[in-house]
């Protein structure tokens, strides 16, 4: 295959889809086993120093925060990211334990720019590769397949595939110039569900942004997960199961584990809370204490949870939601 | 009749939303738009949201683009890959997008204002905006008309416009026949000539003048003759939009 042009960004994580076949082979467990535990097991246990990990959907919706505040909380290092994450970013970019980022979209929408994100880039102090939503997603597609790159039609003449490790090469059956997508493999992936079973068979509600493909795409997975489920049910409605058991490796039980993002059908997203953060993260200072009070003095989920209040959280649940 | 300047632009976008069309909707004043496009005019204009949602029924706005008032009583909810294949094989008519700075091409910028590797402010990137810009029929563009953002070159070019000029989008690999249809801003509606494929002003928003726009213009913008007068908003509109589509005032 011809290869026209290439994106100037040398590759964050390397589409080594060979190696990836030998650890589900020798690592990923086949049988039913009970994969119940806290986020303090789960992240010691997956998650390591200099690990390419992602988080799957983006910006305050579905965000598996609790494991993130997790991970902040016990320093892993030089972590490489990927995802449309926005709050899961900026806490690890806040306590510096980033080096590079695939991006496609850091940002609060409604609410503005991410001034934490701002301060990572404009410093130059974090390595960054940009890529469009539908890029990253087809990355883990190509992963979820198993093979090295899909060739795609969006990225090409921009500035977006310039700063990319995308190729462009000729299509040799039809001549069309293709943009062709590196696979992403994570070492671990981060995925909040609505349900969920023992053994981490997962149901996830509305719609499923790109979980069905990065679930695939990951070595590791962690799920956290609103509502554990009997294994029945599962059985019953297998249709449903969006992450079949043998992709997950924890599964950690964590009601309102997208706070201050939302659930949908379940809670809003603390729109007070989100104000409070993005007020305090405009200075490093303001950062730092929202991170100690938030996050790092914190010592678990429960605790998290506690220090919000129950009445707030009531108060974000849906009341009963149209549908 | 008073009514401001967003106001007016929402107005103007939702009329050049067709009925029994999609159109991705992005955060904003696209979501505006959409709404009260399907109160007024295109009942059956089917929204589509880059992460899942199709055909939602937009009764309260969403506020973000994967949030649950995305798929409020939707007809589908899948997931990013499935939309964005959907727009790659030609099924999505309109895409809506915003920028930080736009050149006479239609080129968009949401990454970096400066140089890329020290830049002077980091915007936030690309995100589905590349891929609706890429992939879909027509893209309207929905600006605020400023000298700082009409510029001759952008900073970085996150969303591809017709690049340089007429052709130049297919030679880089896009699709055929896709490309950017309108800019609507503040101060005017404008298209893009079908020669030079360089923005050119097509209708002037009452009480604004031609001077106005250039002078608001940082590149030299081709001029329609005669030139359009954009319809005020109706008293109809302005009712829907601030009693059923955006009673909270998020946006307006």
């Amino acid at each position: 295959m011809e290869i026209i042009e290439e994106g100037q960004v040398e590759l964050i994580q390397k589409p080594d889809v060979e190696e990836f076949r030998k650890f589900v082979r020798e690592k990923k467990r086949r049988g039913l086993v009970d994969k119940v535990m806290d986020e303090k097991e789960a992240v010691k246990e997956f998650v390591h120093d200099g690990d390419y990990i992602g988080v799957e959907l983006y910006g305050t919706v579905r965000a598996p925060l609790s494991v993130i505040r997790e991970i902040a909380r016990q320093g892993k290092k030089r972590l490489r990211l990927a995802g449309q994450g926005l709050l899961e970013i900026d806490y690890l970019l806040a306590l510096d334990l980033v080096e590079a980022m695939d991006v496609t979209y850091i940002g609060y929408e409604v609410l503005g720019l991410s001034p934490i994100f701002r301060r990572a880039a404009e410093s130059g102090k974090v390595k960054i590769a940009e890529w469009s939503n539908g890029a990253m997603s087809w990355r883990f597609k190509a992963a979820a397949m198993g093979i090295p790159f899909i060739p795609v039609r969006s990225m090409l003449g921009s500035d977006t595939f310039k700063y990319s490790s995308a190729k462009v090469a000729k299509c040799p059956y039809t001549g069309l110039k293709l943009c062709l997508l590196p696979a992403l493999i994570l070492d671990v992936g981060i995925i909040h569900v609505h349900k969920c079973d023992k053994y981490g068979n997962a149901v996830i509600e509305g719609i499923s942004g790109f979980a069905f493909e990065m679930a695939r795409a990951s070595k590791r997975l962690i799920i956290s997960t609103e509502e554990i489920v009997s294994t029945d049910e599962i059985r019953r409605y297998p249709e449903r199961t969006i992450i079949p058991y043998f992709l997950t490796d924890a599964v950690v039980y964590a009601p309102f584990g997208s706070h201050p993002g939302e659930m949908v059908y379940l809670y809003e997203r603390d729109e007070e809370h989100l104000k409070m953060f993005l007020e305090m993260a405009q200075t490093v200072e303001g950062t730092r204490k929202y991170m100690e009070e938030y996050v790092l003095s914190v010592k678990n989920h429960q605790e998290y949870l506690e220090k919000i209040g129950i009445e707030k959280l009531l108060k974000l649940k849906y009341e009963r939601m149209e549908r | 009749m008073r009514y401001s300047k967003t106001e007016l632009m929402i107005c103007v976008a939702a009329r050049l939303m067709e009925d029994y069309s999609t159109c991705f909707i992005g955060t904003g004043i696209p979501m505006l738009a959409a709404s009260l496009a399907q109160k007024l005019y295109a009942p059956n204009l089917i929204p589509i949201f880059e992460f899942g949602g199709i055909g939602a029924i937009l009764k309260k706005l969403p506020r973000a683009v994967g949030e649950g008032r995305t798929f409020y009583r939707a007809l589908a909810a899948t997931g990013i890959c499935d939309i964005m294949e959907t727009a790659q094989r030609g099924f999505i008519d309109y895409g809506f997008l915003g920028g930080a700075q736009i050149d006479p091409y239609g080129n968009l910028n949401t990454t970096v204002i400066g140089t890329y590797e020290k830049p002077k402010v980091r915007l936030p990137g690309s995100g589905g905006g590349n891929d609706v810009g890429s992939l879909c029929w027509r893209t309207i563009i929905i600006m605020k008309h400023e000298k700082k953002r009409f510029v001759e070159k952008v900073d970085f070019i996150t969303t591809p416009g017709y690049l340089t000029g007429k052709g130049k989008r297919e030679e880089a690999g896009l699709p055929e026949g896709t490309g950017p249809y309108r800019v609507v801003t503040d101060l005017a509606v404008c298209d893009f000539d079908e020669e030079t494929k360089r923005m050119r002003v097509i209708s002037l928003h009452p009480g604004v003048s031609l001077k106005d726009v250039i002078g608001n213009t940082g590149f030299e913008l081709l001029v329609k003759e005669p030139l359009e007068i954009t319809q005020e908003p109706t008293e109809e509109e302005l009712r829907v939009l601030r009693e059923e589509v955006d009673p909270q005032r998020y946006y307006i």
